[in-house]
């Protein structure tokens, strides 16, 4: 395994991708207890009951929107894209880093993606079910959706291929598919360990059902691994395309501040950049309030940490480009917007805010102290989360607002429907956290045990690990 | 341990695993199916009118010509529904008594419209011009079918944009002369078909390329 040599060394005071003196049994047993074993505590039911909360908010404001129009929300003239597609690029961006986290890193041969890539996963998905929503809920008539889908309608008409936004119903709704499947088919084997332990009759035969039979024979995981294997070579093209035809939203408009060919693997590095910090924000309390230390170690946070460090540095020198092309092209709109508007206009105090957050509080991380120091992990990827938050909030508001006719500049404020609707996603996504939690194993239990034969088995991984055993 | 399920359960997971993939297939197929039925588009659909009006009476067993009450037919976008005026023309000397002409004559007298049940009714972000398609040699048949064979009205034709757009991408074969327009028994001369219907065309400019633009009928 190429995780075990660079830290073969013997100095290396980072814990192993698994806390020594665990077997088979009490990986199962540790993962398979939260969903099976343990009652569902006040923090639960806390978390629940705001999740709850914020997604009857959800509910009201999108009644309202569908009741009332579109109109409810702050967008105007100039700036008819305002919170809903901020909230779709942020949300879609989330995902990513599940998909990074359960396919490249497969196809890396990183070990310490096993701990992490479940609810990596489910992370995805919940976070594309969030972003979803925007892309229906911001059209004037979203009861005439299936419009962009190519079907052999009474009108005799397709969708207009040549739109990005066409483009962003067939990745968003493959890459919710894809990430579906590839969570679903690494759920099985851990559905029947499920299955196995429940004492309960039904809960066996629910779970039962949902593993489809698995019996672990040597043709099932030859298979199994294939299949995962393949999935995994899908989903790394895909979650570098979907995030490409998002950025293509804007980059094929001529919108100053927009049409920029950097804007695809900028916004890729952007989505795997917040990604990350959600998967950060999400797996220090999980890790703390499940007993999981042992599993998602300081190691892990410290990897995640490094990839946090590159992304934000992709995202920095993408910031720095757009500066300096706006400079070099001698574009007058250009460079009024990124040189003059976005640094010291209406917007100057999201723009610095964004450079803040994105730019200059990564640097932290240079610290492996900070690095391995959970709660400061922990802040510093809210911080991102906000920053990434206010990037697409730039990109979006600040083009739009002023761009090139000065007769039809006008400012974007939001209106509470705009708060609400985001804050009920919002809603929406811990909802199906706090449910995936207790119902699914949030670490993959089988990719553990084989975490822990290889780590036993393994000739100089055994000697390595057993080193700081 | 005891077998968490029933042998039983083989034949209802392949139930389940067939339902999966026919159920939403036979979901979109039945609303295909739908949106094409006359439940929708209302092909063949007899309508509730006022007066029971009979096409058939009039055009094949008196042999009006349609223009004589639809009137407006050849210049302006509606072809127009006769005004009670035209009815009377007749009416108020033939069958003068007959009760089925009541609301005929209550109308006359009232003054009042008769509330006729449109049956040819598309939305309104459709503009439909009858004048240009009469003075491009689409028959009345075309469209209406025979209505020369209908005691009551009923829809010959779907009217979605599917329709529309098939003719209006390859529109010849369904082009006659003219003078041949209000004929309802009209068929294209043996073997000439196509080909006159091509000559006939570059005669009344129809440019093919533009008939399926959106600013011909969504203005």
């Amino acid at each position: 395994m190429a995780e075990t040599h660079h830290h073969a060394g013997g100095g290396d005071p980072l814990p192993p991708v698994i806390a020594p003196g665990h077997t088979y049994a009490s990986v199962t047993a540790t993962i398979a207890d939260v969903v099976l074993k343990r009652p569902p505590d006040w923090r639960w039911f806390l978390g629940m009951g705001a999740a709850s909360s914020l997604l009857l908010i959800f509910g009201g404001a999108v009644a309202n929107l569908l009741l009332t129009g579109v109109g409810i929300w702050g967008v105007n003239a100039p700036v008819m894209w305002g919170w809903a597609i901020i909230n779709f690029v942020w949300w879609v961006g989330i995902g990513h880093a599940g998909t990074l986290i359960s396919a490249i890193l497969l196809l890396l041969k990183q070990q310490w993606r096993t701990s992490i890539n479940r609810f990596a996963e489910a992370m995805t998905l919940f976070a594309v079910a969030c972003a979803g929503m925007f892309p229906l809920l911001h059209m004037g008539r979203p009861w005439k959706f299936f419009w962009m889908m190519p079907y052999p309608s009474t009108m005799a008409l397709l969708p207009q291929w040549r739109s990005p936004l066409v483009w962003d119903v067939f990745a968003v709704s493959t890459y919710a598919t894809v990430s579906a499947l590839f969570w679903y088919v690494g759920l099985i084997p851990d559905l029947a360990t499920l299955r196995d332990r429940a004492k309960n009759k039904y809960l066996a035969m629910a779970y039962g059902a949902l593993a489809l039979g698995w019996r672990g024979s040597g043709r099932h995981w030859a298979r199994y691994k294939t299949a995962y294997m393949l999935l995994a070579g899908m989903s790394t093209p895909l979650v570098v395309s979907v995030h490409t035809v998002v950025s293509l939203d804007f980059a094929a408009g001529v919108i100053p501040g927009w049409h920029a060919t950097i804007f695809p693997p900028y916004f890729v590095a952007g989505a795997i950049f917040s990604g990350f910090a959600m998967v950060v924000t999400l797996c220090v309390p999980l890790r703390s309030w499940y007993g999981l230390k042992d599993f998602i170690t300081d190691r892990h946070l410290d990897n995640m940490a490094k990839i946090m460090l590159a992304t934000g540095m992709i995202v920095g020198y993408g910031y720095a480009m757009e500066f300096f092309i706006a400079w070099y092209s001698g574009n007058p709109f250009e460079e009024y917007l990124l040189l003059h508007a976005r640094p010291f206009g209406t917007y100057k105090n999201a723009y610095r805010t964004m450079i803040c957050c994105n730019v200059l509080i990564p640097q932290l991380l240079w610290a492996p102290s900070i690095r391995r120091n959970a709660v400061v992990l922990w802040v510093i990827s809210i911080f991102v989360n906000i920053g990434m938050w206010l990037e697409r909030y730039v990109i979006v508001i600040t083009s739009l607002s002023e761009d090139f006719l000065p007769s039809s500049w006008a400012p974007y404020s939001p209106t509470i429907w705009d708060v609400a609707t985001f804050a009920g996603t919002i809603g929406l996504f811990t909802f199906f956290i706090f449910l995936f939690v207790r119902s699914l194993p949030a670490i993959a239990i089988a990719e553990m045990r084989e975490l822990v034969h290889e780590t036993q088995h393994h000739g100089h991984g055994a000697q390595a690990h057993g080193e700081k055993a | 341990m005891p077998q968490v399920f029933h042998p039983s359960a083989n034949t209802l997971s392949r139930v389940v695993l067939f339902g999966l993939a026919a159920g939403p297939a036979a979901l979109l197929g039945t609303m295909m199916l739908l949106v094409r039925s006359p439940f929708q588009t209302q092909v063949g659909v007899v309508r509730e009118q006022p007066v029971q009006f009979s096409h058939e009476h009039h055009v094949k067993g008196l042999g009006i010509d349609c223009r004589f009450c639809h009137s407006s037919v050849e210049t302006s976008a509606s072809a127009g529904m006769p005004p009670t005026h035209t009815c009377m023309t007749c009416h108020s000397q033939i069958w003068s008594g007959s009760p089925m002409l009541e609301p005929v004559r209550a109308s006359f007298k009232e003054q009042k419209p008769l509330a006729w049940t449109r049956v040819h009714d598309v939305p309104d972000f459709v503009y439909f011009h009858h004048g240009v398609h009469v003075q491009k040699g689409v028959g009345c048949a075309e469209c209406h079918g025979r209505i020369d064979n209908m005691p009551l009205a009923w829809r010959e034709k779907p009217l979605t944009m599917e329709w529309c757009l098939e003719c209006h991408r390859n529109p010849e074969p369904r082009l006659r002369p003219k003078d041949e327009v209000f004929v309802m028994d009209w068929t294209p001369p043996e073997g000439s078909g196509l080909e006159a219907a091509r000559e006939a065309n570059p005669k009344s400019h129809v440019e093919v390329g533009q008939l399926t633009n959106c600013s011909i009928c969504h203005r």
